[in-house]
C-alpha cells in the first residue's frame, strides 16, 4: 500500500489519530463469525491480497512515522521497554536482517539496503536515516541492532531463545502493548509468560502452540490475530503507566463509546531466525474506533454480536468490564439482526 | 511440511573422505546464496531413485557463514534402504537434488558455561558447523571424537588444524576409548554435553551423565534413525478412506506419501515429533523405532511416528 504518512498523529494527550477510509477497509477484523472463543488460530504468514495488512511480511501503513515517534517518546521516559540479554546478540542481528531485507524489498520507495559483504548501507527515507554499518559489529551502529531496527518498525517485538524444549523471553522492544510488561516477563518460559491468560490453559492452547512453535521452520513464518479494546487510540497501555490510562475506562458512556472505544487488533507474526535458532514474535497493533468500524455495516453487526455474547472471563481478562455494556449499547442501533456473511471481508 | 518448500541444488563437488563417508557440496541451481543456518542444523535431501523417492536427513557441516554451497557428509549404511547407497553410487557432480530448508534440532545452548562435544564416527557432522559458531567465542569447549581406526577419521585435517588441543582423538584400533566416567564426572557447573554417534554411545553418555548428577537439560543428543526394514503390512487411512500397502523396505511415511497422502514432517528420523499420528484401530503390535514418544506412550499404542515406526499386525487404522 502506498500510504501517505500522517506524521502529526498522536497516541496520547490530544489523541490526534484517525484512520483514512482506505485504512478502515483494510483493518484486520479478527472475527470470522458472530461469536468468539480462543483457538490456536495460527496460519502460514503468506502474502495476502494486494493492499491488505498481510500483503508483506511487515506492514507499513499511514501511521508509520507517528508510531515511530510515539515509540521514541516511550523509550525516552522508560529505557527498559527495550531489553536484551547478552546471549541474544546473534538473534538481534537476525532480526535486523529480517526487518531491513523485508522493508527494502517490499517498500523500495521508502527503504533501501545495499550490501557489499558485511558492509551494509541502510536508508530509511520516511525517518530520514542514512546509515553505513558492518553487519555483526555492534560498535558500527548507534544502538544495539534490535533496538536500532525496531525503533524504525511499527509494532512490538519479542525474541525467544529456544532451549530445554521451551521458548524463553529474553529480548524485546515493547511500547505498544495491551497491558503486559517486557520488564516483568523477561526470562520467563512460554507458559510462564502466558500464565495470566484465562481458559486457554484448560483448553491446552499453550501446550499445542508451544509444540508447534518449537518446530517452526526457517522460511515458513506463521501469523495469528489477537484482539482487545482500548479507550482512546492509545498505543502504550502498559502496566507501568496504568494510572494514566486505567481511569479512562470509567469515562465511557453509551453516548461517547463510538469515539472513545477502539477495537485493538494485534497481527502477530512468528519467524524462525537463522543464525540464533531463536524465534521473533512480532506484535503489530491496529486501532480503530467503533465509529470508524461502523462505517462497514457488516462489521458493526458482527462486533456488536461478539461483544454482547463474549464469555465473562474474557470480558474481565481483556479489561472490558467497565465499558463493554456502553460499547454494546452504542453499536446496537447498527445491528438490524440481518445475517452476516462468513469471513471478515467488509463486503 | 510439504515438498513445495524445497530448494533445487546441484552437486558441485564430491570427495571420498573415508572408505565409508563421502563429502558432498551442494550449490543452489538458481545461483546466489542458500539460507543462513545455525550449527547443528540438518537438511532433508530428496533423491529421485529408480523406483522411489528417498528423503534422508543429513547434518550441515560447513560454516554457517559460507552460503554459496552447503556441505553434507554421507556414510554408506550397511543396511541401507537405498538412500545412502543412492548418494554413494548414483549421485555424481552435476546431479540435481532437492533439499528442504535447514532445521535445527541439535542447537548449542546459548547460556552454557562450557560445551563438551562427543562424536562417534559419522556423528562428527553436526559438530563441524557448531565448531564454527564456538570458535573464537568466549565460552570454553572441547571435542572428543572416537572412530574405529585412523582411516575412518573423517574431516580430521580440518579439525586438528583449527581446534588444536581442544580436539581429543580416540581410535578403537589402538584400544583408546573415550573415558566417559572421568570426562563427565569432572566438569564445572553449567557445562553442557552434546553427543552424536551410534545408539550405544548416546545411551552410555546419557546414563553416565545422569549418574554423575547432570540435569537432563544439560544433556543433548541427536541420532537420526534410518527407518528399519520390517515385515510388510497393510494400513488403512481413515480420513482419506484409503488402504496402503507398506513393503518391507519402505517406511510407513514413505508408503503413505507414495499413495498421495501428505503427512507433515520435519526430520524423518524419529526425533522431532512432527509426523505424530493417531492410531485409531490396531490388531497386533506397533514397532516403535522413534526417540520422541515416551515409553508410556509407546506402550499405550495410541500413536505412532510413521517416519521410522512400523507395525506387525493384521489391521492398523490411522487418523490420516
Amino acid at each position: 500500500m502506498s500510504a501517505v504518512f500522517k506524521p502529526t498523529e498522536t497516541f496520547r494527550g490530544d489523541f490526534r489519530y484517525q484512520n483514512s477510509p482506505q485504512a478502515i477497509r483494510r483493518f484486520p477484523l479478527p472475527f470470522p463469525e458472530d461469536t468468539y472463543m480462543y483457538s490456536v488460530n495460527i496460519e502460514p504468514h503468506l502474502p495476502g491480497p494486494l493492499g491488505s495488512v498481510t500483503e508483506f511480511a511487515f506492514d507499513v501503513d499511514e501511521h508509520y512515522v507517528a508510531e515511530c515517534r510515539e515509540r521514541a517518546i516511550v523509550l525516552a521516559a522508560e529505557p527498559l521497554r527495550y531489553q536484551a540479554l547478552p546471549h541474544m546478540m546473534s538473534s538481534q542481528w537476525d532480526c535486523l536482517e529480517l526487518i531491513m531485507e523485508s522493508l527494502a524489498k517490499d517498500y523500495p520507495a521508502h527503504f533501501s539496503l545495499a550490501k557489499q559483504g558485511n558492509h551494509w548501507h541502510w536508508i530509511n527515507r520516511p525517518l530520514e536515516i542514512d546509515q553505513h554499518f558492518t553487519f555483526g559489529d555492534t560498535a558500527t551502529l548507534p544502538r544495539e541492532p534490535l533496538d536500532y531496527i525496531t525503533r524504525q518498525a511499527q509494532g512490538d517485538f519479542v525474541v525467544m531463545d529456544q532451549r530445554e524444549g521451551d521458548l524463553w523471553t529474553e529480548a524485546g522492544m515493547v511500547t505498544t502493548q495491551a497491558d503486559w510488561s517486557l520488564d516483568f516477563d523477561m526470562g520467563m518460559t512460554f507458559k510462564e509468560w502466558h500464565g495470566p491468560v484465562p481458559l486457554a490453559h484448560e483448553l491446552q492452547v499453550f501446550d499445542r502452540a508451544l509444540k508447534f512453535l518449537l518446530n517452526l521452520r526457517l522460511g515458513q513464518p506463521v501469523r495469528r490475530l489477537n484482539w482487545t479494546m482500548t479507550v482512546h487510540p492509545r498505543l502504550d497501555t502498559s502496566p507501568e503507566n496504568y494510572p494514566h490510562w486505567g481511569p479512562d475506562r470509567a469515562k465511557v458512556t453509551p453516548q461517547t463509546a463510538g469515539d472513545l472505544v477502539h477495537l485493538r487488533v494485534e497481527l502477530q507474526g512468528l519467524w524462525r531466525l537463522p543464525r540464533s535458532n531463536a524465534i521473533v514474535f512480532g506484535i503489530r497493533c491496529y486501532l480503530v474506533s467503533l465509529r470508524e468500524l461502523a462505517t462497514v455495516p457488516k462489521w458493526a453487526r458482527r462486533v456488536h454480536r461478539v461483544l454482547k455474547e463474549l464469555h465473562p472471563a474474557l470480558v474481565d481478562y481483556k479489561g472490558l468490564t467497565r465499558y463493554r455494556d456502553a460499547a454494546v449499547a452504542w453499536l446496537a442501533p447498527f445491528d438490524d439482526g440481518a445475517p452476516t456473511t462468513p469471513g471478515t471481508a467488509p463486503e | 511440511m510439504s515438498d513445495a518448500q524445497t530448494i533445487a541444488v546441484e552437486v558441485i563437488d564430491i570427495e571420498h573422505v573415508t572408505p565409508l563417508i563421502k563429502h558432498f557440496r551442494l550449490a543452489p541451481v538458481a545461483g546466489g546464496n542458500l539460507p543462513v543456518f545455525s550449527g547443528g542444523s540438518h537438511i532433508i535431501v530428496v533423491m529421485q531413485g529408480k523406483d522411489r523417492v528417498h528423503k534422508n536427513p543429513y547434518s550441515l557441516l560447513g560454516s554457517p557463514s559460507q552460503l554459496e554451497s552447503y556441505e553434507i557428509g554421507v556414510r554408506r549404511m550397511e543396511e541401507s534402504r537405498g538412500g545412502s547407497h543412492h548418494m554413494h553410487d548414483t549421485v555424481a557432480v552435476g546431479t540435481r537434488l532437492e533439499i528442504a530448508h535447514p532445521v535445527n534440532l541439535f542447537a548449542l545452548d546459548k547460556i552454557a558455561r562450557k560445551h563438551v562435544l562427543i562424536a562417534g564416527g559419522i556423528g562428527i557432522t553436526p559438530f563441524l558447523a557448531q565448531l564454527e559458531d564456538l570458535h573464537g567465542g568466549a565460552v570454553p569447549y572441547e571435542l572428543h571424537y572416537s572412530v574405529r581406526a585412523a582411516e575412518h577419521a573423517a574431516f580430521l585435517e580440518r579439525l586438528s588444524r583449527r581446534e588444536g588441543d581442544r580436539l581429543h582423538m580416540y581410535y578403537d584400533s589402538e584400544g583408546k576409548f573415550i573415558p566417559f566416567d572421568a570426562l563427565l564426572a569432572n566438569q564445572p557447573l553449567g557445562t553442557h554435553v552434546y553427543v552424536c554417534g551410534p545408539a550405544g554411545m548416546i545411551n552410555h553418555v546419557i546414563t553416565t551423565a545422569r549418574g554423575c548428577g547432570w540435569p537432563d537439560s544439560h544433556i543433548h543428543w541427536e541420532q537420526f534413525s534410518a527407518p528399519p526394514v520390517g515385515d510388510a503390512f497393510e494400513v488403512f487411512l481413515a480420513r482419506s478412506n484409503l488402504s496402503v500397502h507398506v513393503p518391507p523396505d519402505q517406511s510407513l511415511l514413505e508408503s503413505i506419501e507414495a499413495a498421495g497422502v501428505e503427512v507433515p514432517y520435519l526430520c524423518r528420523g524419529g526425533v522431532c515429533g512432527f509426523c505424530h499420528t493417531r492410531v485409531l484401530e490396531l490388531d497386533g503390535e506397533l514397532v516403535h523405532n522413534d526417540h520422541f514418544l515416551s515409553e508410556a506412550d509407546k506402550a499405550k499404542g495410541k500413536s505412532i511416528m510413521p517416519c521410522v515406526s512400523r507395525a506387525q499386525c493384521k489391521r492398523l487404522v490411522l487418523d490420516l
